[in-house]
């Protein structure tokens, strides 16, 4: 292979290594991401204007089309896209290795490109408005289909590039004993992500084939069950991606140690061993469905996998706790998280994300996986309540976060409009945590998911919401708008950075990579009553109590309806 | 900063955990375990169960179960639709079906009487969504669910669907009456 002297660049700031190809690789899939967040972004104005009662905004059946489209663009696109490029930061740069075959790379970059760009024409044309979940035997155009798989194969052969660099490294000897912990997640993110596109292959190839008159017949039950196999095993590579950044940025911005290697290892590998099966809980209300199947898959899979994310919302501010402790942030249970850098848009970003997802995501997530209690959540608005606190506030919120990192470290460029920078995680992460917890109110009363019109013009027969329920759904409204203010904040400051930053000097070139260093001995000896993180505990005791307290009412709620049998 | 390198002790796995994570383990493992534990609970002693009780259909035979009862029971017929409104005996078997974009027909029960109500779909996927109460579950095609209701609680309810089923999903309402016995 024909090396030239510039391959290997060290970054002056942060001393990490990053291979050229990799480096352009990263580059391109964050741009594509960023470009889809944009599109999925307006989108998410129209259709929180839409919902919006006393704006209404757009027809009904523009209104589908922008949901099936705001869907698929950041739940698939935006984020897929981002998540390869960290998969490729994970292996290449913190292994410091070579990037494994780069040219294979792009052919999975240019296979998503197409991919994406050929689902978002189908529902444009018109006729695929059938939702991210394209439930049959609603049709949508073949294309839809085709471009979605055409998207997962792009995907795929890049988490096999991953794969592979982790083995050119060890081979090549870039590093001594295991890999880093961050590398160890996005490795988690890559195993799930192999099982659901597989998942994706059974289900989304003979829909492909039935839209386009091969097949005559699929069972719609069949397919909710495979294609939530893909669809929520595909959430799960979220968490264990926006995990994995939640450690990285700890590590960056605090050099923060993990308490121990092997509790948060196991955590991820409890990901591994029991996400999948969770899906069954999109599925609790199906017919044809057996109780036993359902709680045993909801159970062992399910809480299992939320037992692994406790002990990352531990974990990861207990680590961060142990370095400011370390550094003398010592006094009292608390002083180590006010003396925090609550002004840098990578902190701040990545714990409201962290606090989000956990708070809103997590104890949402569970109470309407529980078998009866779904029957007064299911398919309501509390779903995407439930799914904008994991993801948007969860996933998106650490990319942004890591964004505002990777901009002067990956791009070489200054962070234009710092003042708004400081300001961009808040609004959107508080903007957005408003948003999902008045959808969660509003589908507590009944308010319908995915539905155009909550007062039913032109139904024949009608029905009237509480007041209360509009208005939750407004402040909804209010609060989605300031959370795609945030958005576009977040768009314009890294667009405009890349562009318009001042460049930054004094990158090395090497024709070689240089060995990764040790890390030092982790760290002994602070904390309170023989805790290294008291003040974690004490948060996530709060957490707990909110949790049992949640839950429980929820049990009340769900005695008052009607016996059911 | 060894989250992002590698573990500085090569046998990490013999580091001892510290007793913050160790008790927060153990905290959360219990925790789960309720959770766990409160699905069977309510099974045995919760009134609000979805019985495992579901048929292989077709829209025809299903269709023609619902008309036999309209045709036996209805008492009246509501909007410039003419939909039936059908009174069955206390306790009997009852269909309502699911369709582009109606739920129908409509039912008049009696309150504190068990019914057993059978759904389905004649096209594509619907959601049975009761409200005020919120009873949500899902209505497929060639699926026919038998969920026993006793309501207890009298009134006007309101079916709305709620899994989207094209552009007149947010017109697809249906009714049903709760009343208290006469005499
Ligand atoms: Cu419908």
């Amino acid at each position: 292979m024909a090396t030239t002297t510039t391959d290997y660049r060290i970054c002056p700031d942060t001393g990490l290594q990053f291979h050229r190809s990799a480096e352009n690789l990263m580059k391109a899939n964050a741009v594509a991401g960023v470009v889809f967040l944009l599109i999925g972004g307006i989108l998410a104005l129209l259709v929180t204007l839409t919902r919006w009662p006393a704006v209404h905004l757009l027809p009904a059946d523009t209104f589908y089309q922008a949901l099936t489209a705001h869907g698929l663009d950041m739940l698939v696109f935006w984020i897929i896209f981002f998540e390869i490029a960290v998969l490729y930061f994970a292996s290449s740069t913190l292994l410091r290795s070579r990037l494994a075959t780069p040219k294979i790379a792009w052919l999975g970059f240019a296979l998503m490109i197409i991919g994406a760009v050929t689902t978002n024409i189908a529902i444009w044309r018109g006729r695929s408005s059938v939702m991210m979940t394209s439930y049959v035997p609603m049709p949508a155009e073949p294309t839809l289909y085709l471009g979605l798989i055409l998207f997962a194969v792009g995907a795929l052969i890049g988490c096999f590039v991953f794969l592979g660099t982790l083995v050119v490294a060890r081979a090549e000897r870039t590093y001594q004993g295991s890999i880093p912990l961050v590398t160890f997640g996005a490795l988690t993110a890559c195993i799930i992500a192999i099982f659901t596109i597989a998942s994706g292959a059974i289900i989304l190839i003979p829909t492909f084939l039935w839209s386009a008159g091969y097949i005559s017949h699929i069972d719609p039950l069949m397919y909710r069950v495979i294609w939530w196999g893909f669809g929520h095993s595909s959430q799960q590579i979220n968490v264990a991606a926006h995990v994995s950044v939640w450690y990285l940025v700890a590590a960056l911005v605090f050099g923060a140690k993990p308490m121990s290697e092997k509790v948060s290892r196991g955590a991820f590998l409890l990901y591994i061993l029991f996400l999948q099966l969770a899906s069954a809980h999109h599925i609790l209300v199906d017919p044809g469905v057996s109780s036993e199947w359902k709680i045993f898959n909801t159970s062992y899979a399910m809480y299992l996998a939320v037992l692994a994310s406790m002990v990352h919302g531990l974990t990861v501010p207990g680590a961060i706790e142990v370095a400011q402790r370390e550094k003398g942030f010592n006094k009292g249970l608390f002083e180590w998280i006010r003396k925090a850098p609550w002004g840098n848009p990578v902190f701040s970003g990545m714990f409201i994300s962290l606090i989000g997802f956990g708070f809103l995501g997590g104890i949402s997530g569970v109470v309407m996986g529980t078998e009866q209690i779904n029957i007064i959540i299911h398919n309501t608005i509390y779903v995407p309540g439930h799914f904008h606190a994991t993801v948007v506030i969860g996933t998106t919120l650490a990319f942004m976060a890591v964004t505002y990192f990777l901009i002067p470290a990956l791009f070489r460029r200054e962070l234009i409009w710092k003042g708004l920078a400081k300001w961009q995680p808040y609004l959107f992460g508080l903007g957005m945590s408003a948003f999902a917890l008045f959808m969660m109110g509003a589908g507590t009363l009944g308010v319908q998911r995915r539905h155009w019109d909550m007062g039913f013009t032109g139904a024949m027969l009608g029905y009237e919401y509480p007041g209360s329920a509009y208005l939750m759904m407004g402040i909804m409204g209010i609060a989605g708008v300031a959370a795609v203010i945030g958005g576009g904040l977040y768009i314009l400051i890294t667009v405009g950075s890349i562009l318009f930053g001042k460049k930054l000097p004094g990158a090395q070139f090497h024709d070689l990579p240089t060995p990764v260093p040790q890390a030092a001995a982790a760290l002994q000896g602070h904390g309170h009553a023989g805790f290294a993180a008291p003040g974690t505990f004490a948060l996530a005791l709060v957490f707990l109590v909110s949790f049992v307290v949640y839950y429980f009412i929820n049990w009340k709620y769900l005695a008052s309806v009607w016996p059911l049998g | 900063m060894s989250a992002i390198l590698p573990p500085s002790q090569r046998l990490w796995w013999k580091q001892p955990l510290d007793k913050v994570e160790g008790t927060w383990i153990a905290l959360a493992l219990l925790w789960c375990l309720i959770l766990f534990f409160m699905m069977p609970f309510w099974h045995v002693y919760g009134k609000q169960n979805l019985s495992n009780e579901a048929y292989r259909t077709s829209p025809e035979a299903f269709q023609k179960k619902a008309q036999e009862l309209v045709d036996q029971y209805t008492v009246r017929t509501e909007t410039d639709a003419n939909i039936p409104v059908v009174r069955p005996p206390a306790g009997s078997d009852i269909y309502i079906l699911g369709r582009l974009w109606q739920w129908w027909p409509i039912y008049e029960l009696e309150k504190g009487q068990t019914y057993r109500v059978h759904t389905s779909s004649l096209d594509w996927q619907h959601g049975f969504s009761l409200q005020p109460l919120n009873i949500n579950f899902q209505v497929l095609p060639g699926y026919e669910m038998v969920v026993t209701m006793t309501p207890d609680t009298s009134g006007t309810f309101t079916i709305v669907c709620n899994e989207y089923c094209g552009v007149g999903h947010h017109t697809m309402v249906g009714r049903i009456y709760v009343v208290d016995k006469k005499e």
